[in-house]
C-alpha cells in the first residue's frame, strides 16, 4: 500500500462518527467470557489439571477405598461419584483466583477500567469462562464413572441438572477466590491460602464416607459444612429423591457468598492500583 | 477558548513519596498538549488520575467539563488512554483485541468485525492480525495500542510516552497518527521525555519536575525564556579553546560553556548582532573555526536551564514510577 493510501484509510478510520449505544451488561460479560475461552485456546496446557485430576481421583478412591469403605467397589462408586463431582468443581474453582491475580497486574486492565463498560464484567466474564472448565471436568468424571460401572438413577436429565447446580455453586464459591486473588500478592500465595481453606471443607464432608461413622463433634461440623449440602443435593438429583429443603439448603451458600464476596471483590477491584 | 482539561493543585502521594505535588494545567481543546519531564517526574501518575484510574489525594480537575472524581463514569465514555505499558492483551491476537474492545464499546457482532478490520488496515497491521500480540515488534504493538484507543473516536486521548523505545521509523508513524488525530478534532495530551517530540507535536508544553509544573508555554516561548539564541562553536585547534572562551565572554558578558568535545564551546545570548560580531572577531585574533551553528536553544538546553539538571532518565527514579 502506498503512503497516500495508508493516510487516507487512517483518516477515514479515525474520523468522528456516531458512537454505538452502550453495551449491555450481558454483552460485556459474554465478551469477557469469550476472552477467557481464547486464553484456553492459546494455552491448552492449563486444562491439563482440569482433565487429569478428576480421572485420578475417581479411579483412585474407587479402587483404593471402595472395598474397605462400602464392601464393594461398585457400591462405593455409586455413593462416591456425586461427591467427586463436587470435589472436582471445588478444586477447579480456585483457579479463578489464581488467574485473576495473574491477569490483573497487566496493562490491559488499565484499559478495561478506563472504558465505559459494566464494571464487574471483566471478573464476571472470567467466571463465565470457568463454567466451561467445570462442565468439561464434570463430564470427564461422569464418563469415567460410567466406564467403571456407575449408573445415574435419573439418567441424562439428572446428570444435566447436577451440572447446573454445580455451576451455580461454583459461581458463588468463585467470589471467595476472586477476593483472595485481589488481596494476595502472588498467584502462588493465592494457591496456598486457597488450599488451606479448601482441604478441610472438602474432607470434613460427606463426599467420601457416611458421616454416621464419625465422632459426634465431627458429625456436627460435617452437618454444617456447605459442601455436605451440595453433595446431598447432588445425590438427591442423580439418585432421585431430592427434597425442596435439600435444594434450598444447598443454594443458601452460593447466594450468601455472592452477596458478601461479590461486592467485596468489586470494592477491591476498584481500589487496586 | 474552551479547555479540554483544567487542573488545580492536583496531589498524589504513595506512602512517603510525593508523586504529584500540586500540578496546575490548562489544556486548550483541539490541540496537542505536551507534558514534558524526566522519568519519575509524575507524568504517568498525573495521566492516570486524569483518566479516572487513580483517585487524587488533593486538588481538583475537570476533563471535558466533567469532574474526574464525581463524574468519572460520564467522563470514561469520552476519553481514551494509551498507557506507557502496553494496555492490550498480549495473549490475544491483534484482531481479537480489537474485536473484544469493539464489542465492549457497543458494536454489534457484524459492526465489531468491520470496525476491527478497518482499524487493522488503517494502522498497517493487517498482515499480523492473527498473530498473538506478544510476538509483535515494539512499533506494531504501539500502533495496535493506539488503534485500540480509537475504536470509538474519543474527544480526548491520553498518550503516555507513546514513542518510548521505538525506532525512528515507528516513531514517525506514531507522530503521523497524532497529527491526523488532532486534525480531526480530537484533543491530545501527550507525555514524553523526548524534548524533540514535544517540540515537533505539541502546541503548548508543560515542563514538570518532581511533581510540579516548572514552566509552561509554546515551545518558542519556553526557548525564549532561556535566552533568544544559542551558538555552538567548534575550533580547528582544541588548544585555543581557553583563549576563545575568554574572548567571547569578554565581548558578550555572558558565561561561555565548555562542551564535552575538547574543541567545542557554547554560548547562550540575547543580542544576535553582538553575538555575530563576537564570532567574527575570533578568526581575526588567529583562532580558526572548524564549524559553528547558531539558532534557538534546544529544549534540552531549556530543560537544563529550568531544572538545573539535564533531562537524563535516571534508573532509580524510573523504578519509582514503575512501582507507582
Amino acid at each position: 500500500m502506498n503512503q497516500e493510501g495508508t493516510s487516507t484509510t487512517l483518516h477515514s478510520a479515525i474520523s468522528r462518527r456516531a458512537r454505538p449505544p452502550r453495551a449491555s451488561m450481558l454483552t460485556c460479560a459474554t465478551a469477557f467470557g469469550w476472552r477467557a475461552l481464547l486464553k484456553i485456546k492459546y494455552v491448552p496446557e492449563q486444562m491439563f489439571d482440569v482433565l487429569v485430576t478428576p480421572i485420578m481421583f475417581t479411579v483412585m478412591f474407587t479402587y483404593l477405598f471402595g472395598g474397605a469403605l462400602a464392601g464393594s467397589t461398585s457400591d462405593y462408586l455409586q455413593f462416591l461419584l456425586p461427591g467427586i463431582l463436587a470435589q472436582t468443581m471445588i478444586f477447579t474453582s480456585l483457579y479463578t483466583g489464581v488467574t485473576l491475580n495473574t491477569d490483573i497486574g497487566k496493562g490491559v486492565y488499565d484499559r478495561f477500567k478506563s472504558m465505559p463498560i459494566w464494571r464487574p464484567s471483566p471478573i464476571v466474564g472470567a467466571m463465565l469462562g470457568d463454567v466451561l472448565r467445570y462442565t468439561i471436568a464434570s463430564t470427564i468424571v461422569v464418563l469415567v464413572g460410567l466406564l467403571l460401572g456407575y449408573r445415574p438413577e435419573t439418567g441424562i436429565v439428572g446428570v444435566i441438572l447436577a451440572f447446573v447446580l454445580l455451576n451455580i455453586f461454583g459461581f458463588g464459591l468463585s467470589w471467595v477466590f476472586t477476593t483472595l486473588g485481589l488481596i494476595l500478592r502472588t498467584p502462588g500465595a493465592v494457591m496456598t491460602v486457597s488450599w488451606i481453606f479448601l482441604m478441610p471443607i472438602t474432607f470434613a464432608s460427606n463426599i467420601y464416607v457416611d458421616p454416621a461413622t464419625m465422632p459426634s463433634v465431627l458429625q456436627t461440623i460435617v452437618a454444617f459444612n456447605p459442601v455436605t449440602h451440595l453433595v446431598t443435593a447432588l445425590r438427591g438429583i442423580m439418585d432421585g429423591g431430592l427434597t425442596p429443603g435439600q435444594l434450598a439448603l444447598c443454594l443458601v451458600t452460593p447466594i450468601t457468598l455472592t452477596v458478601i464476596f461479590g461486592p467485596l471483590t468489586m470494592l477491591l477491584y476498584r481500589r487496586k492500583r | 477558548m474552551t479547555h479540554a482539561i483544567e487542573v488545580e493543585g492536583l496531589i498524589k502521594h504513595f506512602g512517603a513519596t510525593q508523586a504529584v505535588n500540586g500540578i496546575d494545567l490548562q489544556v486548550p481543546a483541539g490541540t496537542v498538549y505536551g507534558v514534558l519531564g524526566p522519568n519519575g517526574a509524575g507524568k504517568t501518575t498525573t495521566v492516570r488520575m486524569l483518566a479516572t484510574l487513580l483517585p487524587p489525594d488533593g486538588g481538583r480537575a475537570r476533563v471535558l467539563g466533567h469532574d474526574i472524581v464525581t463524574e468519572a463514569d460520564a467522563l470514561r465514555s469520552r476519553i481514551s488512554l494509551t498507557g506507557q505499558f502496553a494496555s492490550i492483551d498480549e495473549d490475544l491476537s491483534g484482531w481479537e483485541n480489537l474485536l473484544l474492545l469493539s464489542r465492549l464499546l457497543g458494536f454489534g457482532r457484524k459492526g465489531a468485525k468491520a470496525r476491527a478490520q478497518e482499524l487493522l488496515q488503517a494502522f498497517d497491521l493487517e498482515e499480523a492480525s492473527h498473530k498473538q500480540v506478544k510476538y509483535y515488534s515494539g512499533g506494531m504493538r504501539r500502533r495496535l495500542d493506539i488503534a485500540a484507543s480509537l475504536v470509538v473516536t474519543p474527544d480526548l486521548i491520553f498518550l503516555d510516552e507513546p514513542t518510548t523505545g521505538l525506532d525512528p521509523r515507528s516513531r514517525n508513524q506514531v507522530w503521523d497518527i497524532v497529527r491526523a488525530l488532532v486534525n480531526d478534532g480530537t484533543s491530545v495530551l501527550l507525555t514524553t521525555q523526548y524534548l524533540e517530540e514535544a517540540d515537533q507535536l505539541a502546541d503548548r508544553i508543560a515542563v514538570i519536575d518532581h511533581g510540579k509544573v516548572i514552566a509552561e508555554g509554546t515551545s518558542k516561548e519556553l526557548k525564549a525564556s532561556v535566552g533568544s539564541g544559542v551558538m555552538h562553536i567548534h575550533l580547528a585547534d582544541p588548544a585555543q579553546r581557553e583563549a576563545a572562551q575568554q574572548q567571547l565572554a569578554q565581548a558578550l558578558s555572558v558565561p561561555v560553556h565548555i562542551e564535552a568535545d575538547p574543541s567545542a564551546l557554547s554560548v547562550q545570548f540575547t543580542d544576535t548582532t553582538a553575538a555575530t560580531y563576537a564570532l567574527a572577531e575570533l578568526p581575526r585574533a588567529g583562532i580558526a573555526l572548524s564549524h559553528y551553528s547558531m539558532g534557538q536553544p534546544s529544549l534540552d538546553e531549556v530543560f537544563l536551564a529550568l531544572t538545573g539538571h539535564p533531562a537524563e532518565p535516571e534508573t532509580t527514579q524510573n523504578e519509582q514510577e514503575v512501582q507507582a
